[in-house]
């Protein structure tokens, strides 16, 4: 038995759990709703010839029921297809709604332009590049955070790059736009200390060989006239180098030619000159501490010069 | 077995038996009163202390005696730290891998290292952006050479990425911040990827760093610290491929990308190589000449150091994951992902 007036009576005035109560107004929450509003004319309960517009996964259908229909609650809603297109939309809606209460169709066409509207901008909005969030566990960040500290501890940050650059100094990264003779240099007061070292050594070398420490490779060496050309080959390199950087002003440039030859044809030269060599070569490093020397060096002795 | 191995065993020994003697103790942790197990656990520390303290001393005194009697003295142990009790990991790059060598010469990178390509950077900011983010923007303008700034405006990434690949860029590099701090860095490699996340933190512009110095305009030398795994590798190498691959090394200007632990720090410095006198150590042995060491004593021994200011920006990166291709983070595929489950030991890196 459907009897409209009853059931307002009932729901309208005592109650209706689709009702939502506000200060100014009462809203309904029935989805068959076509207004939202909570009135005689626009319930869906207590109107028996009822229409409305309802959206399933983006389309929008036109929902009817009538008075015939109301014994069979299966087959209470007629529901109709609306063109996506919305003048045909609002073309059909008028077709079926022909002969219904003004009130409805207007409603109705209301509703389907708001719904329309709102189903464009889905649409747009899906379209639209929307950055995604991502949470920040507490937890995470302060674990990453003490973390982090310890590693930058542990990474000795400064004294790596230092290393790291004077190792590419090292391996000659930077050609020669760096010249530290503090290598040469050392080489040469070593051959001196050598030089000294030998004359007093010449007598007993056999004994010393066993007590004394790495000093005695370089005595080794000396034995050997073949060493002895590579030192000497040093020493007059050392003179060429010399006299190539200091050309300019260069005020013995006599006496240098000679010895240049000496050197190469391996004719051995007393110790006396081989210690001027030396001296000579400090000088000029001390005249031009930039001036560039290249010498060859073994690397047991590099080891030693170390490790004195 | 070793003489060393034997020690140790009877030290780990002798612990046990101790640990064993313990065993009847009421341990600080069981006492219910606090004042009380507090005291307790005082006492038990400052024994530690004491037992730690005579046993450097009575290293120290070894090493003394060996030293004055001429031996060898015994080798330091040396201390667990994580970084020498890293997890084993198979992707580790050994120096005379054959096929990573191919692999890199074939990359995405392999171009800029050949110098067939002159890098030339795109930088940007997250769509809403800050006054902190520009400036660090700023900044890192100055570190990385043939930089451009671009306004973000509303344009998504993908947008970018062609426009930047139409303009010929190689690299787009976007800072994203939150709460009005930089908080991460996407570097996307052009034409083909790959894409690196990074979360990035702690950063210091170069105003705030005491006595910074202004970097010059010449193009500076790239340090690459510990980056040793494959994907360390790749990293490093997408680092590089920033910078030209011809610095000029009169700028004195050194950027690095440290990796230590999966965070990678960066800096910016100038150096300066000089030459420092070094005082000399005592003579540890006895047995050297007097003459040779009054000649040692004249002259000073000198020695070459690098010396840093640091220019700034610092910054910690932490890679979130690297994408194949360029940025596409709905079917974008990836090459690592940083997921929770790695974190579960701290020992375990992959860069």
């Amino acid at each position: 038995m459907q009897h409209d007036e009853v059931i307002w009576q009932v729901i309208g005035h005592k109650h209706c759990s689709y009702r939502t109560k506000t200060v100014t107004q009462n809203f309904c929450r029935n989805e068959y709703n076509v207004t939202g509003l909570c009135n005689r004319s626009s319930c869906p309960l207590a109107n028996s010839r009822y229409s409305t517009i309802k959206e399933i996964d983006g389309t929008l259908y036109l929902y009817m029921k009538s008075i015939e229909r109301s014994h069979s609650p299966k087959d209470l809603w007629e529901r109709v297809k609306l063109p996506r297109n919305y003048a045909k939309a609002l073309e059909t809606v008028d077709k079926h709604l022909k002969f219904w209460p003004k009130f409805l169709v207007h409603k109705n066409k209301q509703r389907l332009t708001k719904m329309t509207q709102y189903l464009i901008r889905m649409r747009k909005l899906a379209l639209k590049v929307k950055p995604k969030l991502m949470t920040m566990p507490a937890k995470q960040v302060q674990r990453e955070a003490r973390r982090e500290a310890k590693a930058e501890v542990a990474a000795v940050l400064d004294r790596s790059i230092e290393k790291e650059l004077l190792q590419r100094l090292k391996s000659g990264t930077y050609g020669d736009i760096y010249n530290f003779p503090m290598k040469e240099y050392e080489k040469v007061l070593d051959m001196e200390s050598m030089e000294a070292a030998d004359e007093e050594e010449e007598e007993e070398e056999g004994e010393e060989e066993e007590e004394e420490e790495p000093e005695v490779e370089y005595v080794e060496g000396y034995e050997m006239e073949d060493e002895e050309d590579e030192i000497e080959d040093i020493a007059t390199e050392l003179k060429e180098r010399y006299t190539e950087s200091s050309e300019s002003d260069s005020d013995d440039e006599e006496e240098i030619p000679q010895r240049r030859v000496v050197g190469r044809k391996g004719v051995i030269p007393s110790k006396r000159e081989a210690d001027d060599v030396a001296i000579k070569a400090e000088a000029a490093k001390r005249r031009k501490r930039r001036g560039h020397v290249e010498i060859e060096y073994e690397e047991e002795q590099e080891n030693q010069s170390s490790r004195v | 077995m070793g003489k060393r191995q034997r020690e140790e065993e009877q030290a780990f020994e002798q612990e046990e038996r101790e640990a064993d003697a313990h065993a009847g103790v009421i341990l600080p942790s069981q006492i219910r009163n606090k004042c009380k197990r507090s005291e307790a656990y005082a006492k038990v520390k400052q024994e530690k202390k004491k037992i730690k303290k005579q046993k450097i001393k009575q290293r120290d005194a070894a090493e003394k005696e060996a030293l004055e009697l001429g031996e060898v003295p015994p080798p330091r142990k040396i201390p667990r730290t994580i970084e020498n009790t890293r997890e084993e990991d198979e992707t580790l790059a050994q120096p005379d891998d054959e096929e990573l060598q191919a692999e890199e010469g074939a990359d995405e990178f392999s171009n800029y290292f050949k110098h067939d390509i002159t890098p030339k950077v795109l930088l940007t900011t997250s769509q809403a952006n800050s006054v902190p983010t520009r400036k660090f923007c700023q900044d890192l303008l100055t570190v990385i050479p043939n930089c451009f700034y671009y306004k973000r405006g509303t344009y998504n990434l993908k947008q970018i990425v062609k426009y930047a690949i139409n303009r010929e860029f190689t690299s787009i590099i976007v800072i994203n911040e939150n709460r009005k701090e930089p908080n991460g860095m996407l570097v996307v490699n052009l034409p083909e990827g790959p894409t690196a996340h990074f979360k990035l933190s702690s950063v210091v512009l170069s105003k705030s760093i005491k006595g910074h110095g202004k970097a010059t305009r010449h193009q500076p030398e790239l340090i690459l610290n510990n980056f040793t795994t494959r994907l360390g590798h790749r990293v490093g190498r997408m680092f590089a491929s920033l910078f030209p691959q011809d610095p000029n090394f009169r700028g004195r200007r050194a950027v690095t990308f440290h990796n230590q632990r999966d965070f990678i720090f960066f800096r910016h410095h100038r150096y300066i190589f000089e030459s420092k006198e070094i005082k000399e150590k005592k003579e540890k042995l006895n047995k050297v000449d007097p003459k040779k060491a009054k000649e040692k004593k004249k002259q000073p021994k000198e020695e070459v150091i690098a010396r840093l200011q640091e220019c700034g920006p610092r910054f910690t990166l932490k890679m979130m994951s690297l994408q194949h291709g360029t940025f596409d983070s709905k079917y974008g595929e990836y090459e690592w992902i940083h997921k929770p489950d790695m974190d579960t030991s701290r020992r375990r890196f992959f860069l």
